[in-house]
């Protein structure tokens, strides 16, 4: 049977056609939906855990039960996981391990662009690249053989191209591999990574890295496809496509597996045609690899190693450094169409957060950021948020403002799903080491970020089990905060006045403004639109600045004043009331007029 | 057979991401190789989003070259805009009459008047079509139905007969809106040309 997948739901079929029996994840835009896919499949154990890590660990203790196991994460996330992805390489596992990592060339949705190949070379560990959703079910079925083969983790690397992108897969059934283990492994010189251990281990994963180096040769994911003489290429991921689009008359080694490399392939196709060039995304990671086998390449000196790739990158690129004719030039409108007003993400109508970066907009404290759509709370008009660096940081981060001797009141913002992932040991920080750091735990019931994922806080798992509540305030209280309140999320009049009272403390204090996310299929039913009275409003422009989608700029302007009044959208207002508590003239009605 | 190129755009929650499935599993039925792929940035609502499907007999890359599709299926008008450098000189634009205000504060660059939309959409298209799919899915009972009666517009230039993607809608959505669906398509595909 063929169907249409996404790499994502590829990855998931693939896994369980390998016979997986346990996989964790993280939330990460573009890898959330691979877990939440293989979350469906009969038979198998799936969930989220609170950070990568954790994921890492889970997955790895399955394969050492002797259980196939993958943990599925974002390219950052694999920071976060670094530790355990790494003793993970020096141990092996008894059964199958797999790690994907979604890379996000171009940023889509992430604070950087590494490219984690690089943490395979780190690791000693084999990496997959596969170009599109066939080859990604047939290489996370492969991942686990290789695995099991050399005892080694594999890493798994897709971008968000790959994952976002569908095509024609083939769709085979599952096969429960044998049961390897019976017993949990007791073999502490194997699993106990104490030094007098782990010395030993080290020689082994370099000999297994060579002897994965040569099995690369073979590897019926690097081939070679042979064309004109001219001009070969190397390729890899999406970047393959785009090689072949541009250049249909080239010669291409096409790698599946971009560690270890084949060195023998290589020197052979390099010797097989007459200029060698490498198309990939981001680092020159084949490209150096390359060069240090003595064989003449280009890469980087012709196409950027910044950004994500595209067709037309790759065409105008080759085009200058004189790979093809300009008469390869596609054909482009030259039409000037001036500016057009963009759509920036923004917090959505009804957001729980908006409240919240209104009163500390109010209140010019330095606003220290986390990762989740209260990310969104930097955007004009809230402007209310100054730092941002990756999940769980800002806690930290403000605490080390306030040691310092900065002598602002620090407002540190996280997310519900954020808190757990990596703000509680900063939390302990803060009152371990005592600053006056007052904490905003944004509790919007959901990761809501990534689609709305369950986690600690929902009360249900990834395959919709009833799960035991961990609520913040006895959490936060339990880890020595005094000064906890917990307030509704839309009510700014609130906040204001508690973080009011906390600033006047020299201690540490928790802020948890709580609401469920306004798109909760349950929170849509009690949308209710409100609307301006235009005899009242005066057009002073207060509730723009709370940046609400819903809140439009009216053709009417104000007599006196000669200011556009305010309007209201009723298809996209959920009824928050926010404006209407903050308009001075209390010109918001919650009631629509009759017709 | 002959290569086909779409574009899709709107804004978050329009209903491309279903639109281009259904495109996908029609070049399909058709034997076309098929390849999609979405984009859409941060926002969970109110972000633009674009979708490219392409179908020939090999499809490599799953994005349309700028300059190369041969339609653009628009959910809103300024996103018609935003995306129509991608048709190429003969391409046809199937655009909806809906229009999604930008931010208030935001809009230091204001919306487009109709006449501007009109305007830059002719220069860059071969053929513009314009359908009030909004007001024509409100007409059936139904608002959510508006992707289906643009892809019934969009289905008239396409040498793919209309049973295919009836077929097509009617894998892709649930059951008990099935008959709503199609009555959307064949609106839309009703709906006079130019």
């Amino acid at each position: 049977m063929i169907r249409i997948l996404s790499g994502n739901e590829a990855v998931a079929r693939g896994a369980w056609e390998a016979g997986v029996a346990v996989a964790s994840a993280y939330p990460g835009t573009p890898s959330t939906e691979i877990i939440e896919e293989f979350a469906r499949y009969p038979g198998v154990y799936a969930e989220w855990a609170p950070n990568e890590k954790v994921a890492v660990d889970v997955a790895i203790g399955a394969a050492y039960a002797g259980r196939r196991a993958f943990a599925s994460m974002k390219h950052v996330g694999l920071n976060v996981a670094a530790d355990a992805f790494m003793y993970a390489s020096m141990t092996g596992t008894e059964t199958g391990l797999v790690i994907v990592t979604a890379d996000d060339p171009g940023m889509h949705s992430s604070q950087n662009e590494q490219d984690n190949r690089t943490f395979a070379r780190f690791a000693r560990v084999p990496c997959l690249e596969p170009s599109d959703s066939q080859e990604a079910k047939e290489m996370m079925i492969a991942a686990f053989a290789l695995s099991e083969q050399f005892d080694t983790p594999v890493l798994f690397r897709m971008t968000t191209r790959i994952c976002h992108s569908s095509s024609a897969v083939v769709l085979g059934e599952r096969v429960e591999p044998p049961a390897r283990v019976t017993r949990f492994p007791r073999n502490p010189a194997k699993y106990v990574m104490v030094p007098g251990n782990a010395r030993p281990r080290h020689p082994l994963i370099e000999q297994r890295q060579e002897a994965i180096a040569g099995f690369a040769e073979t590897c019926r994911f690097n081939r070679v496809e042979a064309r004109g003489r001219e001009l070969g290429i190397i390729a890899s991921g999406v970047a393959y496509q785009y090689a072949r689009e541009v250049f249909p008359r080239a010669s291409l080694l096409k790698l599946g597996m971009t560690w270890p490399l084949p060195a023998q392939l290589i020197r052979d196709f390099a010797a097989s045609v007459e200029r060698l060039i490498v198309i990939e995304e981001l680092d020159p990671f084949i490209e150096e690899a390359v060069r240090l086998l003595d064989v003449p390449v280009e890469g980087k000196s012709i196409f950027p190693r910044v950004g994500e790739l595209d067709p037309r990158t790759v065409r105008e690129c080759a085009i200058a450094a004189g790979l093809l004719p300009e008469t390869a030039r596609a054909p482009t409108l030259d039409v000037d169409v001036g500016p057009l007003p963009g759509r920036p993400p923004m917090l959505c109508p009804g957001c729980p957060h908006r409240a919240a970066f209104y009163v500390l907009g109010k209140l010019k404290v330095p606003v220290l950021g986390d990762i989740g759509c209260y990310s969104l709370g930097f955007a004009p008009p809230l402007n209310a948020m100054h730092t941002l660096g990756c999940m769980g940081a800002g806690i930290a981060v403000a605490h080390g403002a306030a040691k310092a001797g900065n002598p602002e009141h620090h407002v540190a913002v996280i997310g519900d799903s954020t808190f757990f992932h990596t703000g509680l040991p900063a939390l302990v920080n803060v009152v371990y080491n005592q600053s006056p750091v007052i904490t905003i735990i944004m509790d919007n019931r959901v990761t809501g970020m990534t689609g709305h994922q369950e986690n600690p806080g929902t009360g249900r798992t990834l395959q919709g089990k009833a799960a035991p509540i961990i609520e913040f305030e006895p959490l936060v209280r339990a880890l020595g905060v005094e000064h906890v309140k917990t307030v509704d999320a839309y009510d700014a009049a609130e906040i204001e006045r508690t973080l009011k009272e906390f600033m006047r403390l020299d201690q540490p204090a928790v802020l948890i403004t709580r609401a469920p996310c306004a798109l909760l299929p349950e929170v849509r039913l009690r949308w209710r639109p409100l609307t301006i009275n235009a005899e009242v409003c005066n057009g002073c422009g207060l509730c723009f600045r709370l940046g609400c989608p819903a809140i439009l700029k009216s053709d009417v302007l104000d007599t006196r004043y000669r200011r556009p009044k305010a309007l209201i959208d009723a298809t996209l207002c959920t009824g928050c009331a926010v404006c209407a508590a903050i308009c001075p003239r209390g010109a918001v009605l919650d009631v629509m007029p009759a017709a | 057979m002959k290569p086909l190129n779409f574009v899709l755009t709107g804004v978050g929650g329009q209903g491309i991401v279903l639109s281009s499935d259904i495109l996908c599993l029609v070049g399909m039925a058709v034997g076309y190789d098929v390849k999609k792929t979405d984009v859409h940035g941060m926002a969970q609502r109110g972000g633009s989003v674009i979708s490219h499907v392409r179908l020939a007999d090999q499809v490599f890359s799953p994005m349309v070259p700028l300059g190369g599709a041969d339609y653009l299926l628009a959910f809103e008008k300024l996103e018609a805009c935003r995306w129509a450098h991608y048709l190429h000189r003969d391409g046809v634009a199937v655009v909806s009459d809906e229009a999604i205000p930008t931010l208030a504060m935001e809009s230091r660059t204001p919306y487009p008047a109709d006449d501007e939309i009109m305007s830059q959409l002719q220069q860059r298209a071969g053929q513009v079509q314009i359908v009030s799919a909004g007001s024509l899915a409100a007409g059936l009972g139904n608002p959510r139905v508006a992707n289906v009666i643009l892809l019934g517009a969009l289905s008239r230039f396409v040498a793919i007969p209309a049973e295919i993607w009836l077929r097509a809608i009617a894998e892709r959505v649930p059951p008990k809106v099935r008959e709503l669906n199609r009555r959307a398509f064949e609106l839309g595909r009703s709906l006079e040309v130019g």
